[in-house]
């Protein structure tokens, strides 16, 4: 393993000194590895939380800042943070309008969010959750712990965040984050496994020629393993699945080509090159993109692909000014 | 988190004359002291199982967790009821654990401390609070026997340990008892198809491995029957039972 570490069990909050000192208008408390933004509370704005297992950075302390998250709650590597952090996060950001939390559906995730929406309402705060399970890898939720949150989190964060930012109300907010939820989809492959600095070694085998459909972001192995195959046909079991499941013709769509986290960007742009093509042809609308490595899975080498489909509000909301570490337009 | 008061004017002790069956929080934190060691010994091993379907992370995590429940314990040797000491160990683990094992492991122990009230347990207490610790178990997780969860050792130890008692055996042959069911539980994880947590998102691809969770759960149960009942002949600790 070769890392750029000081000590495997001091990764996550190393990090975080770093965050700390690349961006002043962050609040990092190491104590709780809690990021919230500078001027945190914002009184009479619904606040949104977010966070979960450390690992896919920017995801998602990055996403904090003016248009998008109050705050983000970092857990160890792939482990969902703690009810103590989200209630610190919690306590910091609320303004007085109520705080919403963004929850990837994992177990781990689930659980710890709802032990602190227990105890923040025991504390007198308003808090709302919406569960973010975009993945169609994940298909028979009757027998599962149901679909995943992965890349469509990045866009409930930040049309939620918008809609925050416009004085919505609390209940308003959950409800168009549970509609952006409802109508986004992703799908996802690995070339290779990741490693776990403090495990030391990769968490699943890939062997070379073979590559690993419909994976999630925690190193968890996905559902089925292929030979290794040229982007364009990679590209199409990316997207069949989506499209497969929800119909995004005659709707404007926003097209979300993430990185695992080792894919070289220009990697990145063949697979969007591919999968734009695919969608033209399917008389798909994609009015807006994202192109790079945003909900990674530490060094996986891989991407995803995030559909939505829209609406001209939503459109609206994602053009709004974002202003955080990663994400930053319009301002 | 001492619970000072008990310390200094504390009633006789009716469990320090051997009584037969009485447990004392002294011996819950014994039992608490001896998982906390197991979970280091095979801390590798709960982790390799968890890499095989799940992400990598159980063996460090419960470890993290346990340290930080001993640490706790040092901190407070005066801690002389059961209720208080179960829910300071269950709140430890709910703070520094994370991911699903900490809610899960954390609510067992705070339901069990919140069925445990009296100042010394009996066998038939003991139980009781278990059952009630799985009962919280089960509404946190969602979860039912047969899903490949940790659930699978824990209801059959918790059975086994009921119709142990009720036939009239003693603590320690009946947590023997509930040591070999939650150990059969676990090894019947493997054949299962996991329909919980992340191990289920393999489907059918998690048939053949043994559960990270069922196995931490059969070492709190070792634990319980090397700490808390008598030893047994043929008693081995700490054999995790995954070749």
């Amino acid at each position: 393993m070769k890392k750029l570490v000081n000590d495997p069990a001091e990764l996550v909050t190393d990090a975080l000194r770093g965050m700390a000192a690349a961006h002043p208008r962050l609040r990092v408390d190491l104590a709780s590895k809690v990021v919230v933004r500078a001027d945190a509370p914002t009184p009479g704005r619904v606040a949104l939380v977010s966070g979960g297992g450390s690992g896919h950075e920017p995801l998602h302390a990055g996403f904090v800042g003016p248009g998008m998250l109050d705050a983000a709650c970092a857990g160890e590597v792939f482990t969902s943070p703690v009810p103590d952090q989200i209630l610190a996060a919690t306590t910091a950001v609320d303004g007085g309008a109520g705080v919403l939390y963004v929850v990837k559906n994992y177990t781990g995730d689930v659980m710890n969010f709802e032990m602190a929406a227990e105890f923040a309402a025991d504390a007198g705060i308003e808090v709302a959750s919406v569960l973010v399970d975009d993945d169609v890898a994940v298909q028979d939720s009757t027998w599962t712990a149901g679909r995943r949150g992965v890349g469509g989190t990045l866009l409930v964060e930040k049309l939620a965040g918008a809609a925050a930012a416009r004085g919505r109300s609390l209940a308003e907010v959950a409800d168009l984050a549970r509609r952006v939820n409802a109508a986004v989809r992703s799908m996802g492959v690995a070339l290779t496994s990741c490693t776990v600095p403090a495990v030391g070694h990769p968490t699943f085998d890939l062997p070379e020629d073979q590559m690993e459909i419909g994976i999630g972001i925690h190193g968890e192995p996905g559902r089925h393993r292929v030979p290794l195959a040229p982007g364009r046909e990679v590209a199409a079991m990316l997207v069949e699945p989506i499209l497969a499941d929800l119909d995004l013709t005659g709707a404007p769509v926003i097209l979300f080509l993430n990185g695992m986290g080792a894919t070289p960007l220009i990697e990145l742009y063949v697979m969007y090159h591919e999968v734009a093509a695919l969608l033209s042809a399917a008389g798909v609308q994609v009015v807006r993109n994202l192109v790079g490595p945003y909900v990674t899975s530490l060094d996986m080498a891989g991407c995803s692909v995030t559909l939505l489909r829209a609406d001209d509000e939503l459109v609206q909301l994602w053009d709004a000014p974002v202003d955080t570490p990663a994400l930053r337009w319009g301002v | 988190m001492t619970d000072s008061g008990e310390g200094h004017a504390a009633p006789p002790d009716p469990a320090t004359d051997e009584e037969a069956g009485e447990i004392r929080a002294a011996d819950l934190g014994r039992w608490l002291r001896e998982f906390a060691r197991l979970v280091r010994a095979n801390r590798d091993l709960l982790t390799a199982l968890d890499s095989a379907i799940g992400d990598a992370d159980h063996g460090l995590n419960l470890d993290r967790g346990m340290t930080a429940v001993v640490i706790e314990l040092d901190a407070a040797p005066r801690i002389s009821s059961p209720a208080t000491l179960l829910r300071t160990a269950g709140m430890t683990l709910v703070r520094t654990v994370g991911g699903a094992s900490g809610p899960l492991y954390g609510t067992l122990l705070m339901r069990m401390a919140a069925a445990c009230s009296a100042p010394t347990l009996s066998a038939e207490e003991l139980a009781i609070g278990l059952r009630a610790g799985l009962d919280g178990v089960t509404a946190r997780g969602r979860a039912r026997p047969g899903e490949k969860t940790l659930l699978d050792a824990l209801e059959p130890a918790c059975a086994a340990l009921d119709s142990a008692l009720a036939e009239g055996t003693s603590l320690g042959v009946a947590l023997h008892a509930a040591r070999a069911a939650a150990d059969a539980g676990r090894d019947a994880t493997t054949a299962m198809v996991a329909r919980k947590g992340r191990a289920s998102y393999l489907g059918e691809r998690s048939v053949g491995h043994q559960d990270p969770g069922a196995t931490s759960m059969a070492l709190l149960v070792t634990a319980a029957a090397t700490s808390l009942g008598e030893p047994a002949d043929s008693a081995t600790a700490g054999a995790p039972g995954s070749d």
